[in-house]
Order: C-alpha cells, then sequence, then structure tokens
C-alpha cells in the first residue's frame, strides 16, 4: 500500500538518459523550467513539448509510470485551474457572477497554468526517475562546490541529502513491517475519528522512531570506523567526468534554448 | 481449528516493473494441534505464507478456508482470524512500544474489547507462560536482551490466546543458549497449552527436535511435506537448496556406509546414541 508512492524514484533502465552525467541534467532540468515560464507563443509550446516527449521517449521510462506521479497533484492543478478561470480580469467577459468572472484572459491563463505545472512535474521527475539519488547528490555536490569558498559546507549538506534519500526506502518497508505486526495485534489504523486515529498511531511511530535513531547511530559509527572526516581531501569512487554524450546533450541544450528564443521573439501569439 | 490452502499464489508488486513471485501454487492442510516446522531458504516464501494465514496478506489468486469457512468472502470477520491466528513476526523491535513490559503485552488483549481485569489476567498468564522474569515486568522494553525482546513479543501474542500460533524465525540473532531457551519455551507451549504452533526457521538444527510435521519451502513452492524422519532422507536435495539436514543424518548415513547396521532414520542426537550402542552390542 505505502510501496505505491512514486515521487522521486528511480526507474531503473538502460538508456542514454540514465547515462547521462547528473551535472547535465541538472543544467538542462533548469533550463527546461525557465524555457517553460518564459515562452510566448504557440511555436514555443510546440517546441517544448517535441523536447519532452523526444526525452521521455530516450529513457525509456514508461509514459504510464509517469502519469501515476501526476495524480498526486490532481487536486493542486484543479485549484489552480479554477482560480484562474474565474478571477482574471480580461477584455471580453463571457459570465459573471458576484466576484466572479470568465474572460478570454482567464480561460487562457488557466490552461496556461495548468499546463505548465503537469509540464513541470513531468520533467523534474523525469529527472529523478533517471538518475540515481547518489548521483543526484554527487551532482548538486560538484555543480554547488564553489560556493565552498563562502563557507557553504557544500559536502556536508550533499552528505546528509544522499543519507536522507538513502533512508527513505527503507523506513517506508520499516513502516509497512511495524503496521502488520501491530495489526497482528489487532491495531486498527484505519477506523475512528481524527484523534483516535492519531492516538493509533502510537503503536507504529514508536518503533519506528527508536529504529531510525538506533540506525542513526550504527551508521555514525560505521562511518567513524572507517575514519570518515567531512570533504577535506576526499576522493571519489567514481569521480563525474564529461564524455561525447555530455556534450552532445549540452549542444541540444544550447539548439533548445535559441529555438525558445526565437519563437518568443517571432510568434508571440495566440498566448 | 483448521486451515486449508488450495492453489495458493502470492504476487509482490503485481504489475510493476518489480513484480515477484513469492508463492506458487500451494495446497496445503493445518490441522488441530500439529506442532509444524516450515523450513526455507531466505527468499523461500516462508514469512509471506505466515502472513496469508492470518490475513495481513490477501493471495493473488487461490483459496484459504479456515474452519470451512472462505476467508476471502465478503462477510468473513478479518478481526476474528487475527485474534485465532496469532502472529509473531521475526524482529520484536518493531512491535514494542509501550512504557513497560506489562503495558506492551496488554495492548493485544485491549484491542479485543476485553475489560481491564481480564487483560490484566491475560498478561501476567502470558508472561508466566514464557517464563518472562518477574522483576522485569514494569520495566521499559528498549532496554531488553534480544531474548527477553522476544519473550515479550511472544507473550504479547499469546496473551490474545490464539488457537493458532505462528512464530517467524522466532531464534533469528540469537546466541546458542537464548535459541535453545526459546525453542524449549515453544515445545513447552505446545504441550502444556495444547495450541497448534507453526515455527518457521532456516536451520533444520533448530526444529528437527521438536516438530511433528515439516514443511521444506523452496522459491516459493512446497518441496517436501512430512514428518521429519521421511523428509531428512532427501538430505542430498535439501542440500542442493542451500538447506542441509540434522548433523546426526549425516552422521548415520556414513556409518551405514561404512558397514554398521544402524537406523539411517534417527533424527535427534539422543535416538543415534541409542541406535549406535545397540549396533556396536
Ligand atoms: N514487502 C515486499 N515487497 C516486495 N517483495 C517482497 C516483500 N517481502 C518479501 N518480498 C520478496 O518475496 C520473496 C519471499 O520473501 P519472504 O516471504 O520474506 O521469504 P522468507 O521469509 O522465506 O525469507 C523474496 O524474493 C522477497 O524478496
Ligand atoms: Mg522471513
Amino acid at each position: 500500500m505505502i510501496r505505491d508512492i512514486t515521487i522521486g524514484q528511480y526507474y531503473p533502465a538502460e538508456s542514454a538518459i540514465h547515462k547521462l552525467d547528473p551535472r547535465v541534467k541538472l543544467f538542462s532540468t533548469l533550463i527546461y523550467i525557465i524555457a517553460l515560464f518564459c515562452f510566448r507563443g504557440i511555436a514555443g509550446f510546440v517546441i517544448i513539448t517535441a523536447a519532452l516527449a523526444a526525452v521521455i521517449k530516450i529513457s525509456k521510462v514508461p509514459f504510464k509510470f509517469m502519469v501515476k506521479g501526476l495524480k498526486a497533484i490532481v487536486i493542486l492543478l484543479l485549484i489552480t485551474g479554477v482560480f484562474n478561470l474565474l478571477f482574471t480580469p480580461g477584455d471580453i467577459t463571457i459570465w459573471s457572477w458576484g466576484p466572479f468572472k470568465l474572460t478570454d484572459a482567464g480561460i487562457s491563463n488557466a490552461i496556461l497554468m495548468v499546463l505548465r505545472l503537469i509540464y513541470l512535474i513531468l520533467g523534474t521527475s523525469l529527472m529523478t526517475l533517471t538518475t540515481t539519488p547518489n548521483q543526484l547528490t554527487d551532482g548538486l555536490e560538484k555543480v554547488l562546490g564553489p560556493l565552498n569558498k563562502i563557507h557553504v559546507p557544500v559536502h556536508a549538506i550533499a552528505m546528509m541529502m544522499s543519507i536522507a534519500l538513502r533512508f527513505i526506502p527503507i523506513l517506508i518497508e520499516e513502516t509497512d513491517k511495524i503496521m502488520k505486526a501491530q495489526m497482528a495485534r489487532g491495531a486498527d489504523f484505519e477506523n475512528g475519528n481524527l484523534i483516535q486515529k492519531a492516538r493509533n498511531m502510537i503503536p507504529l511511530l514508536i518503533p519506528l522512531f527508536v529504529s531510525a535513531f538506533r540506525r542513526a547511530d550504527d551508521l555514525a559509527m560505521a562511518m567513524e570506523a572507517r575514519c570518515y572526516s567531512g570533504g577535506e581531501g576526499r576522493t571519489k569512487m567514481k569521480p563525474l567526468t564529461y564524455d561525447k554524450k555530455d556534450y552532445i546533450a549540452y549542444i541540444l541544450d544550447s539548439v533548445f534554448i535559441v529555438l525558445v528564443v526565437a519563437a518568443r521573439v517571432f510568434v508571440p501569439f495566440p498566448m | 481449528m483448521s486451515i486449508i490452502l488450495d492453489k495458493v499464489n502470492y504476487c509482490y508488486s503485481e504489475g510493476t516493473a518489480y513484480q515477484i513471485q513469492a508463492l506458487k501454487d500451494i495446497n496445503l492442510e493445518i490441522l488441530d494441534g500439529q506442532f509444524i516446522g516450515i523450513i526455507g531458504h531466505t527468499g523461500s516464501g516462508k514469512s509471506t505464507l505466515t502472513q496469508l494465514l492470518n490475513g495481513l496478506l490477501k493471495a493473488t489468486s487461490g483459496n484459504i478456508y479456515v474452519d470451512g469457512k472462505d476467508i476471502y468472502d465478503e462477510d468473513y470477520n478479518m478481526r476474528d482470524l487475527r485474534n485465532k491466528v496469532g502472529l509473531v513476526f521475526q524482529y520484536p523491535d518493531h512491535q514494542l512500544f509501550e512504557t513497560t513490559n506489562f503495558e506492551d503485552v496488554c495492548f493485544g488483549p485491549k484491542n479485543q474489547g476485553l475489560d481491564r481485569k481480564e487483560i490484566e489476567l491475560r498478561a501476567f498468564e502470558a508472561l508466566r507462560n514464557v517464563g518472562f522474569p518477574e522483576e522485569l515486568y514494569y520495566q521499559p522494553p528498549f532496554d531488553l536482551s534480544g531474548g527477553q525482546k522476544r519473550r515479550v513479543a511472544i507473550a504479547g501474542v499469546l496473551a490474545m490466546k490464539p488457537d493458532v500460533l505462528i512464530l517467524d524465525e522466532p531464534t533469528a540473532g540469537l546466541d546458542p543458549a537464548g535459541r535453545d531457551e526459546i525453542l524449549g519455551l515453544v515445545a513447552r507451549m505446545h504441550k502444556e497449552l495444547g495450541i497448534t504452533i507453526i515455527l518457521v526457521s532456516h536451520s533444520m538444527e533448530d526444529v528437527a527436535k521438536y516438530v511433528d510435521r515439516l514443511i521444506v519451502m523452496n522459491q516459493g513452492e512446497v518441496m517436501y511435506d512430512g514428518a521429519p524422519k521421511e523428509v531428512f532422507p532427501h538430505y542430498k536435495e535439501l542440500e542442493a537448496v542451500g538447506l542441509a539436514a540434522p548433523q546426526v543424518t549425516y552422521l548415520m548415513h556414513e556409518l551405514k556406509e561404512k558397514g554398521l547396521d544402524v537406523n539411517v532414520n534417527a533424527t535427534t542426537v539422543k535416538e543415534a546414541a541409542e541406535d549406535i550402542l545397540h549396533a556396536l552390542q
């Protein structure tokens, strides 16, 4: 039951996207998000759609799997859509009732915002689906490396992130087991009012916390035993290096930027 | 109380890239009062099977009948089933949560809706039955030794007075002394309380001495099902799937090969010793 959460999951597959350097993927995602919020006109939209579709296709992640992640934000999409639809002032008012009015600008705004959110989720989840949490933090650590000079503890932050990410599936599995063990003793996690439900969580939360603290303790001990002492002078087992496909990806990114800017300048309608 | 499994299959994460068929076409009949050992390599589906027996997992296909009633019928009372089939999980840390051991044992009976007096009575009885030292009754469960934690966990289920008690690897992580104590305790509970016991383990040596029926699992299938005496002669096949017969089985077979007229079906050290003495006379 608890295992069906897909946000932030990795989808193992053999594809060119999976093999890209995480820095390339971080940079590309950033470009993609900026493009998503800056593009204008139908041409720009077509370019972004084509780029997203192509990357999804190459990544070999089933589209069905990606759509599952969207289910979590259906409510958010609905609220965004309705608010934009009813509260945007515009030139032509089609219908109005009290403070609510339906205008031409409202309709196009609503459609645009909902599409932007969907594309945002698809694009960012594509990055997490094709990059293991470890690669992702490695990439972040390298990209943010220069911040070390102004005394931001980049390595420590990256290490904390990767440990946290590493422990999410373990804790989910543990939660599942504890729930079952308590259900075998007649615990009920589903029925009752809010207060009862909160109280019924105690037999789940206490063993979970005890075990999380114990794991943290063990991990700290194990790291210490192997002489871990922070980022200073630490080398990588698999240092990040760019190769041909990464340069090709950067070139494609540049082409993408040029196309989106060109579309904005030359075809800035109908949005 | 009888449990019948009819062509039961179980699949984890069905329909995803991570699909795992954990149980394949399991047919079993568990009769009242039996002492059953379920043996198998890690990942052979033992834990999955135990969770099907008390309704924590629902079979992907196939039927389970308890006392002649299909537990997947819509009007079947699952809570009732969990009261009748008690399951003690592998790690006691997954269930101990109360401020004292005594309160923790009270958790099960409390969920059964009994009154306070009856709850405490049952908790006392259960803790006594598992031989838990009285001076620790009102201590927190988190600082106990592994063996004592197991006892509290077993008592926590026993206090619900199940007809069938399933123990999933109750000896995992214990030293030899602790292991013998827990196994002895389980055997004693079977004799004194007259309940059906299903003991899950991956070590033959553990269960051979105690059980009257062995179910050997391999890759989600039942490989052998019978009295230890019927199963151990297949020691070569057992070895092939990463299990081993008790050491006496090997000894007796070797003696027989060397020409000593012994009974190769001896399963315990005591039996074997008597038999060898007899053959030497
Ligand atoms: N919660 C789960 N989700 C997915 N797969 C599981 C889960 N629990 C067990 N499995 C898989 O099912 C198979 C049987 O596991 P299990 O019943 O725990 O075996 P055993 O108890 O004999 O070690 C194994 O391959 C295991 O990896
Ligand atoms: Mg198991």
